[in-house]
C-alpha cells in the first residue's frame, strides 16, 4: 500500500513528528510504500539542517533526513509554509536574495500541489498534528 | 505542470475546519490548500465544525491587529468551483451563531448528516 | 472508517467531537495525549463506555507506557495496540479521519 503522510507541527514542540516517524518506520517494515511525507504549517521546522538538540536526545529533522536517504523517502516542505517560517533552499536564497539556506539533506521545498498529489496518488492519507 | 501529475483521478476530498481564525494560521493556511487544490480538479467539500464555524463569521476586520484578512476568501471559493461548504447545526448553536451571522451561501446540517458526509469522503485533510 | 484522536479530552474537544461524528461500526485510536481519555476513573470514562456500545476503542501502547499508564489504568475492553497494529489498522480502513 501506498503511504501519504502529512506533518502540520515543528520538531519537539508537539509529538508529531515523532508519531509521523514512528508510524512512517513501521509502515516500512511492513514493506509499504511511502509516496511522500509532506511537511506544512511548522512542520516545513523538521527540515532545518541547524538544529542543535542535547546529546542524550533524539535527533528529529536527522532521523529524517536518514530515513529518507535509507528508503528513498520524498520528504517535501511546503514553499509557502517555509516561505513564511524561513526554511530556506539554495534556490529560494537566490530567489529572495538571502544571505543563508538552512534546509537539511534530502529535504526538497515544493508547493502545495505536492500535497494534493500524495492524496490523490497514495491509498492512505494520515495525518500528524496538533 | 503539476495539474498533470493527477492523471485522470477523481476523488472526494474533504477538508475539516475546527479552529477560529486569527489565534492560529490553521483557517488561512487551510484555505491555501483549498485554493491551490482547486487546479487539481478533484471533488471537494468544506465542513466547518466546532470553532471552525467562526471563520465564516461576518464583518471580520483584522486592521487593528495588523495580519491578513483571508476571511474575504471564502467569497470567492465559487470561483474555484469549491462550492459545496457545510456548517454543522450544533456547532452553531453551541457557540450562538446564526444563518445570519455568516459571510457566505452555506448548507446547515446536523450532526447526522455531518456524519455521513464524513463517511462519504475518501481523503479528509485536517489542519 | 478509522478515527484517530491525538488530544486529551481534558484539553481539547477532539475526542468528544470524534466521538458525535463517527459512524457506528467505526474504530477508534487513541495515541498521543490522546490516551487520557480511556482513563477508567476520570470524567469522561462514561462517554467512552456509552461509544463501545457501537464503536471499536484501541489505545496506543508506546503512548500510554510513556505517560505512566498501562492497562490497568484503562475502560474495560479497551484493546492496547503498538505501531505496527496502527499501521495494520490504517491498511484495514480505506478511509481515516486523523481529529487533531
Amino acid at each position: 500500500m501506498k503511504f501519504g503522510i502529512l506533518v502540520n507541527e515543528g520538531p519537539y514542540q508537539h509529538q508529531a513528528s515523532d508519531s509521523a516517524y514512528l508510524f512512517t518506520k513501521a509502515a516500512l517494515e511492513q514493506g509499504h510504500e511511502i509516496f511522500r511525507v509532506f511537511f506544512y504549517h511548522d512542520g516545513v521546522n523538521n527540515g532545518t539542517r541547524l538544529a542543535t538538540p542535547p546529546q542524550d536526545d533524539r535527533h528529529i529533522p536527522n532521523r529524517w533526513s536518514e530515513l529518507a536517504k535509507e528508503h528513498k523517502i520524498d520528504l517535501v516542505l511546503c514553499v509557502a509554509a517555509a516561505q513564511r517560517r524561513g526554511m530556506v533552499d539554495p534556490d529560494e536564497m537566490k530567489r529572495h536574495k538571502k544571505d543563508a539556506d538552512n534546509i537539511a539533506e534530502n529535504f526538497r521545498i515544493s508547493g502545495l500541489g505536492q500535497l494534493i498529489e500524495a492524496g490523490i496518488q497514495a491509498d492512505r492519507l494520515i495525518t500528524f498534528g496538533d | 505542470m503539476e495539474e498533470e501529475l493527477a492523471s485522470g483521478v477523481v476523488k472526494k476530498f474533504l477538508y475539516i475546519n475546527r479552529r477560529a481564525p486569527h489565534g492560529t494560521i490553521y483557517a488561512h493556511e487551510a484555505l491555501e490548500v483549498v485554493l491551490i487544490g482547486a487546479a487539481f480538479e478533484q471533488d471537494v467539500t468544506l465542513a466547518f465544525l466546532d470553532d471552525g464555524v467562526f471563520q465564516l463569521k461576518k464583518n471580520q476586520d483584522t486592521a487593528d491587529i495588523n495580519t491578513k484578512n483571508f476571511s474575504k476568501t471564502y467569497g470567492a471559493l465559487e470561483m474555484y468551483d469549491v462550492e459545496k461548504l457545510y456548517v454543522e447545526k450544533e456547532s452553531m448553536e453551541q457557540r450562538g451563531l446564526t444563518k445570519d451571522d455568516l459571510s457566505v451561501d452555506v448548507k446547515i446540517i446536523t450532526s447526522k448528516d455531518m456524519q455521513k458526509l464524513i463517511e462519504e469522503n475518501e481523503v479528509i485533510l485536517n489542519f | 472508517m478509522l478515527h484517530t484522536v491525538n488530544k486529551s479530552p481534558f484539553e481539547k474537544n477532539s475526542l468528544e467531537t470524534c466521538l458525535r461524528l463517527a459512524s457506528s461500526g467505526s474504530t477508534i485510536l487513541l495515541f498521543e495525549d490522546g490516551v487520557y481519555g480511556a482513563l477508567k476513573d476520570s470524567g469522561f470514562a462514561d462517554s467512552i463506555k456509552n461509544a463501545q456500545k457501537s464503536l471499536k476503542v484501541y489505545v496506543l501502547g508506546p503512548d500510554l507506557k510513556a505517560r505512566g499508564l498501562d492497562k490497568n489504568s484503562l475502560i474495560n475492553n479497551i484493546e492496547i495496540i503498538d505501531y505496527q497494529e496502527f499501521v495494520k489498522l490504517v491498511v484495514e480502513n480505506e478511509k481515516v479521519q486523523n481529529w487533531l
